[in-house]
Order: C-alpha cells, then structure tokens, then sequence
C-alpha cells in the first residue's frame, strides 16, 4: 500500500515522531476491553503490566539503571532525566518515579539533563503528553531494578540471602538482625551487577509509595527558577560565542532579492550577513531561510538586522489571506466531502428529521508565543559538533544536525536546556538548525540564534485555521443524525507534498473518535492547502473538533428544551468501549497508543461529565449575567470535562469567575502538577476562546508581539480554576496531562457566554462580538 | 558612564542606547533577566530602578547611567526574599522564564503598597505575561508575601 511505503519513509522519520505508523499498522482486528493483566503474569509477557506505543518511538523505551542512576559513596543518588522540561513537571515526576521504586530519599537525589540520545536513553521526543504515559513503566522498572542490585550487593556483602535483605529509605536492611548498610556503601558493589530482567523485577506496593500519587514533591528547579539562576536556551553562553539574529522571509517560501550587506556591517560589532536560502516545501524543520546578521552582541546584530533594508521576492504564498481562505474553506465544508467515518445512513435520516439544525464554526490560526523565543547555540570542531537548545525533541534535532552538517549522529552532542514554555513550538528545531548553518558558516565558532518575539510571532508553525460545518437530524426528540465536515489545513504539509486535507493523525484529535451515541453518523474532511506552516500547538486539532461538536450540542439543546448536561450525557450515551475502527476509512490514530490500552471509554467520559457537574454545583443559582456552560472532551487518552462559569456585563465585557475541570487521566503520579497543568489549561483555553488571533494578508503575519497578539493576563479571568482529579489505581494505565485540559475549554466558554446572554459565539476568538 | 548593578559600581563605554536588558544579559552574565519581547509588553526582564520595577528592554543604557539596579539575582543574597519565598511556598512557576520578571514587579509592589488591593494587584502585575497560565497561583503567592510582609 502506497502509504504504508510513504509511512516508512517519512511519517515516522518526520512527524514529530509522532508514532502514526504504529496507529496504522494496529488499526483493524477485533475489540478487546481493557483488561489488565496483573503484574506478576504481564512479567513473562513484556515486563509491564500493560501495552504502550512507546516500544514502537525512535529508541523505544530503557529502564537500565546504569543508563539512568549512579550512587556516590556518600550516598548522592543521581537520576538522568531524559525527556525535556517545558514546564509540565516532567523532569522531576520521572526521576522522582525512579526514586520511589529504588526507596532512595528525595534529598538526596540530584538529577540530571540526559543530552539528545534515544539509543541510550529511548525516547525523547516531548510531545503528544506522553512523558507519564509511556515512561511510568520503565522508571518503575528503573528503580525496582536498581532496589533489587542494591539489596544483592547487601547480601553479597554480608553473606546473606537475598531474600533477608529490604531497601528501606537510602539504606538496605538485614531484615532478621537489622543490620543496615547506606546505598552510598553498597554503590560499588552493585553497579558492577548485570541490570536485573524485567520478568525478575518485583515492584513496590502502591501502598508503599512514598512520593508517588502524593504531591508533595516540588519541582527540582524550583529554587533556581525563583532566584533567576536556571538557564533556558536564551541564557547559554560559550566562549567565543557569536550572536546572530535573522531577518526571515515575511512570506513563506520567499526569497530575499536585494539587501544592503554594507549597511549592517557599518553597525560597530557586526562581523558577517549571510544569507540563507529557503528550503522548497515540504522542508520538514529546514530554516525558512532570509538573512543573517552575526555581531559580538545581540544589540549590534539586532542594529545591523534592521538596516538591512531587504526586498523580497515573495513567491507562491504571497496572495495567502485569512478572510479570502476562511470564505473559501466556508465553500468547501457546504459541499460533500471524503468520508472519514460512516455510521447508518446519514442521508436518509436527514431526510426522515422532525427538524435539521445546521451551524458553522471557526478557529483561526494562533501561535504558541512561548515566554521564551526560540534559541540555540550551536559549535563545531572538526566533524563534531556541539547544540544547546531548547528543543522538545532533542532526538530528533540530533539527527537533523547531523544530516544538516553531513555528520555522524555520534558525533553530536546535543545539550538540552530548559524550556521557557514550549506547547508545540520547540518540537520543531528549525532555530538549532539556523545556528548550525551559522557556525559552519564562521568557521565552526559558536554561533547563537536568538528569535525575538516579532520572529516567534511572524515565522512559526501556526495552529491550523479550520472551519467546520456540522448538521444534525432531530426526530420524535432525539438526535437520529450527526454530519460535520472539518476543513483544515494539514500540518503533514510539511513532511509530504499537498496533503490537501486533515491526516489521519489530525482525524484522531477529536473528530473520528467521537464517542457520541447517534445511529446515523458521517464525519468527513475538505480540501485545504497550507500557504504556510502549519504545526502542532497544545492538543492539536482537538481544539477545533471539541469546538465544534461541544458548542453543537448545546445548540441542540436550544432545540430540545432540555438541561446542557443531562443532554450531554445523553449524546455520549451508555457507558461502553466505543470501537471506531471498523466504521473509519483511514486508520484510527489512538495517540500512538494500543486501543486495547487505551479504549474510547464511554464510562469515563461519563464520570468526568458528572464528576464536574457535580462539584462546580451545575444548576445552582447564579447572579444577574452569569451563565454556566459545559464541555467534555477525551484527548490523549485522558477524559476531561469542564464546567466555565462567565459573568457578562451591560457592555458585553466578560470575565470568568469560576472553572471547574474534572480528569480522568488513570492512575496520577504527580497530582500538584496535574493542578498546575490545568490551571494552565484554563488560561490558554480562555486566551484562545478571547483573544488570540493569527490572520494574513498578502501572505504575510499581520500580528507582531504582544500588542496585537494579545494573550490573557492576570485578572482576566480564570483566576479560580478548581480540578477535580478521578482517583484510579494503579492498574489504569497514566495517560497524558500536558494537553487535555484545553480542547473543552473554549467550548464551555462559549456555552456559559450563550447561557448567560442568548448569544451564539460560532467564530473564535470572541473579541468583541459581544459588545460591537 | 557609571551604574550600579546589585551594589556594585560598573562602568560601561558602550552605545548609550543599548537597552539595559542586552548590558545584563550579554555583557554581566546576568541571565535572570530574561528576554521575552524587547517592547515592554511581558515584563519578563523586569528589574527594579532605584528601587521602583522598570522594563529593561526598553530602558537605555543612558537612563540608567548613575542610578542603581536590581535584578533577580541581587534582590536577596540567599534567594529568600519574602517573595521568592512565597513563590516556592505556592508552587507558583510551570516553565519558570517569566518568573524572575514576575517576582522583580511583585516585589517593587510589595515595597510600594505594603498589602496592595486584588485591583492594585491586578494593575500592577498585568503587565507582566505568564503564557503556562500560572496567575492563579502568582496571586495567591503575592497575597502571602504581602501577609508576612516584604
């Protein structure tokens, strides 16, 4: 099948790594429920009580504890965090996994930044909410494992069995005479043991845990964060190092025709203009090119950048324009469409309706304007070379380097630093590839690319604008039709020619795998081409496809008279395993993950919904101009449902006083971070249900910082966010946090803004449609 | 010209109008400043200035020549300034980038108004942006510095 052949070559090469291949090749088959086997007889089977995609990533997944843990003789547990820390807490919830599981004290644990090698250390590509999801089961292992050699060493040492000697906070025991010997003691000995098989690893009781599930712990940074010591990309320095900023084509696929080199270098500290040509599309995370100015400082290059003065030829992009493209996409979701999703027969019971109800809905492109613009520094020696960047993927930017230079992946060393914020962006590592092509360029001296916040905004990997269409058939007062149509450009226009529609990837955020309870049920996709780079921003498609299918709901309520929630629960219907894949024309995309792990759960979502409704007190009285409303959505894996509480004054200004959000997201490691997760969740849901905004014209970004690209800020709303987490044991598979919280958000926005003032918000971001 | 940077005299001959932001980032090392927008519009390199919280970004070299300033790294020798304290106490920081920004403008409020209003609160710390979202608790963390006194 020619998409298999695409899929090897470049699908799971490219897509973030996302692992679509894997959702493909395990689509079909017959529905088997979750059931967890119990860890003792999984053991014989893969070592881990349940399935994940994470064996089928680039380096799978490793649990040895001489890649991840090292003991010093006074004691000092090092752990190696690998995945890269943007602010969900990862780097301290994984090591603190390991911690737990080898009973090491948490104080005296240090951690460590792994550099960008998945052969070592598996995955590292820190996207898709899956740092939890996929590395629960190997950092356990990890930490049992390392137990289980200090514990040996112990009876080694003492000439004892195995069985009489238990770790026990930083220190083995002799259980029968309470000897006890400190991990720092027993280091030596147990390091030069051959790491235990997982078929061999007993883990810990959960009733044993003493960090995980708690809350307890504080995030490994926190000290050096609030003193301003901890360094972001931005913040690294090297020796020689020079600094360059880029003045990029404003259009993508433009070429820069004229500059005044002479100008710039006239700035006192500027030393070269380099030019650098666009890569033709699709050019994966290749620089979009422009020119270059290199300085002693990033003031000078900055000086020298702006006298530039650069023509451009603006190329095929050039008549890109958001209000031409949204008329159009209009066009296209009016008319019949590839059909991704067939249940019934739609046709014939849109005919057979009492009443069809039809809604448009829109989200435009937005950006992720991490606090931290993009930056890298990059230095070569020889054939070697060195990055520090901020990057999501530091597998992934490894490799691109590499080939980018023409070197051998062993031969670069790619230092990850943290993150000031990332939410899609520092996936793609087109600025450590901007600063390779520098240093090469000066001759193998360090050269730093530090994006402004003009850059991060005018040339990034823009939210695919989308525009859907829904209509659904009510009869005898039941909703008997659902149809909706989802036109968007497709973010594999940068791995593949045209893709001209949503991917299977992007169908499974939200829109195939809807669990809604309607005989008669048709979810198709347009025609869109991408006229510039579209990329992932936190949960994806999902805020488009929650957008439409959560406001449409309510809007049939409107219809039926009933209460939002009751019929909402009504429409997901009975709790039960809802099974896409025999009803879908490309492969379901379940998050990279085994269905049989991860099933759609009707029963969840369920939970979540009343979970919600029940502690935001749904239905309770509420002042003159508030309005509640509520939303549900299962994303990466993980159920989320949120109840938005607005306050609208006479002049249409509104405020979010109250958001409840419930999740279901399995068995919970770190519940103050899932906490933080959401409340951030709320934040940018409101930013992007109230103000954020990418539009074009004349191919261009017409937003260039923070003026025009308006984000929330303190007191506008969402600053009494409560979660509410489901507890589950350890036997429910952890899914992602990072993401789920945002696609109900706008939703129930938009609900409570219809429940508290009759007015039906179809077009993000609301603005000021309410008061206009 | 001469400045004081976290007490100590500095001298600098370079462009009079250079933001401040790029002397500390580039030229001191001092990186707790950060780099957010280079307009004044997220706060994320706020310092203070005699004492009162400015945008280095869009302060000059020039603007500041005699005067002293603050930064992060010099608001407290041990990093336990009543703020930073309650930041920690609150959980506050996702990703961390803003924060320095946010403490420096807390701080200065603090030192203003002793126990400021919700509304001064939200006056003052709207300028600066924490795109992880972590308002809720940067408000919370201001209210208990502000209770234990700053």
């Amino acid at each position: 099948m020619e998409f298999d052949k695409f899929a090897h070559q470049t699908i799971i090469e490219n897509v973030s790594r996302r692992n679509l291949l894997k959702g493909i090749v395990s689509a079909g088959g017959l529905v088997i429920a979750a059931q967890f086997l119990p860890r003792s007889a999984l053991a014989e089977v893969s070592g881990y009580a349940y399935k994940t995609g994470a064996d089928g990533m680039p380096g799978g997944t490793v649990y040895d504890p001489h890649v991840f843990v090292s003991i010093a003789p006074d004691g000092t547990v090092t752990i190696v965090t690998h995945r890269s820390e943007m602010g969900t807490g990862s780097r301290t919830s994984l090591p603190m996994v390991v911690a737990d599981e080898m009973e090491a004290d948490w104080s005296r644990v240090k951690i460590v930044q792994a550099p960008g090698n998945e052969q070592k250390y598996g995955n590292q590509d820190t996207d898709g909410s899956r740092s939890m999801r996929h590395f629960i089961q190997p950092m356990r292992a990890c930490g049992a494992a390392t137990r289980q050699m200090l514990e040996h060493a112990a009876a080694v040492t003492w000439g004892v069995s195995d069985a009489d000697c238990r770790a026990k906070n930083h220190q083995v025991f002799h259980v029968p005479t309470g000897r006890a010997l400190g991990f720092g003691e027993l280091a030596a000995t147990a390091a030069a043991f051959k790491t235990p098989a997982l078929g061999t690893l007993t883990l810990k009781d959960p009733d044993q845990f003493r960090y995980i599930g708690k809350g307890q712990v504080q995030i490994t940074d926190l000290f050096n964060i609030t003193t301003g010591r901890a360094k972001y990309a931005q913040d690294i320095a090297v020796p020689g190092m020079l600094f360059a900023v880029i003045e990029r084509p404003p259009v993508v696929l433009g070429k820069a025709v004229s500059y005044d080199s002479a100008a710039a270098m006239k700035v006192p500290g500027v030393v070269k203009v380099v030019m650098i040509n666009p890569t033709p599309m699709p050019a994966k995370f290749a620089p979009l090119g422009g020119v270059a100015v290199i300085a002693n400082s990033t003031y000078a290059a900055s000086k020298g950048r702006a006298a530039l003065n650069v023509k451009w030829d603006d190329g095929p992009n050039k008549d890109y324009d958001s209000e031409v493209f949204k008329k159009n996409m209009a066009e296209i979701a009016h008319k019949p469409g590839k059909v991704e999703r067939n249940e019934g027969d739609i046709d014939k019971a849109l005919a057979a309706a009492d009443k069809v109800i039809e809604r448009d809905y829109y989200i435009p492109h937005f950006v992720h304007a991490p606090m931290e613009p993009p930056a890298a520094v990059v230095k070569i020696d020889g054939n070697k070379a060195e990055v520090w960047a901020c990057v999501q993927s530091p597998g992934g930017t490894r490799g691109d380097v590499a080939k980018l230079l023409g070197f051998k992946e062993d031969d670069v060393t790619v230092n990850v630093t943290l993150l000031g914020g990332g939410f899609g962006r520092k996936s793609k590592c087109d600025f450590a590839l901007e600063a390779a092509l520098l240093s090469k360029e000066m001759g193998g001296k360090p050269a730093k690319v530090v994006w402004t916040r003009e850059d991060d905004i005018q040339h990034s990997f823009y939210h695919a604008v989308s525009y859907q269409h829904v209509t659904a058939g009510i009869k005898d007062g039941k909703v008997t039709a659902w149809r909706q149509r989802s036109v968007a450009p497709s973010l594999m226009s940068n791995f593949m020619p045209d893709p001209k529609r949503e991917s299977p990837l992007e169908l499974g955020l939200g829109l195939i795998d809807t669990p809604f309870n309607v005989p008669n049920l048709r979810l198709e996709t347009g025609e869109a081409t991408s006229h510039t780079r579209i990329g992932w921003f936190r949960s994806v498609n999902n805020i488009p496809h929650a957008f439409a299918m959560q406001s449409m709901v309510a809007e049939l309520v409107a219809e039926l008279g009933k209460d939002p929630k009751d019929f909402l629960l009504e429409m997901i219907g009975p709790a039960r395993i809802v099974d896409p894949r025999q009803t879908v024309t490309s492969p379901l995309w379940n998050y990279g993950d085994p269905f049989e792990t991860y099933p759609i759960d009707t029963g969840r979502t369920r939970r979540v919904v009343q979970l919600v409704a029940e502690k935001a007190g749904w239905g309770r009285k509420l002042p003159k101009g508030h309005g509640m409303g509520i939303a549900v959505q299962r994303s990466f894996l993980t159920y989320v449902a949120t109840v938005v509480e607005v306050a609208v004054d006479d002049k249409g200004n509104v405020t979010v006083p109250r958001v409840d959000t419930a999740i279901d997201a399995g068995f919970i490691v770190n519940p103050e971070r899932v906490r933080s997760q959401i409340e951030g969740a709320a934040v940018m849901g409101l930013s992007i249900a109230k103000l954020t905004q990418i539009t074009f014209k004349n191919g261009r970004v017409q937003q260039s910082n923070f003026h025009d690209y308006q984000v929330l800020r303190i007191g506008q709303g969402a600053m009494d966010v409560r979660t509410h987490i489901m507890p589950a044991s350890i036997d429910v598979p952890s899914s992602g946090v990072g993401e789920p919280g945002v696609p109900p958000f706008a939703p129930a926005f938009v609900n409570a803004v219809y429940a508290a003032t009759g007015k039906r918000i179809r077009n993000l971001p609301l603005g000021d449609q309410l008061s206009a | 010209m001469k400045v004081k940077v976290n007490q100590q005299e500095k001298s600098f001959d370079g462009d009079p109008d250079m933001p401040l932001m790029w002397y500390l980032r580039d030229e001191l090392a001092l990186t707790g400043t950060k780099f957010g927008c280079g307009s004044g519009l997220c706060g994320a390199c706020t310092v203070h200035l005699d004492g009162k919280a400015v945008r280095s970004c869009v302060t000059t070299m020039k603007e500041v020549s005699g005067h002293a300033v603050t930064t992060i790294e010099g608001l407290s020798p041990d990093g336990n300034h009543p703020v930073q304290k309650a930041w920690r106490a609150e959980n506050v920081p996702q990703c961390g980038y803003c924060q320095p920004g946010q403490i420096m403008q807390a701080a200065a409020l603090i030192s203003e108004k002793g126990k400021p209003t919700d509304e001064e609160i939200y006056t003052v710390m709207s300028g600066n942006i924490c795109r992880c979202g972590c308002y809720q608790r940067i408000f919370a963390a201001i209210r208990t510095a502000a209770t234990k006194g700053a």
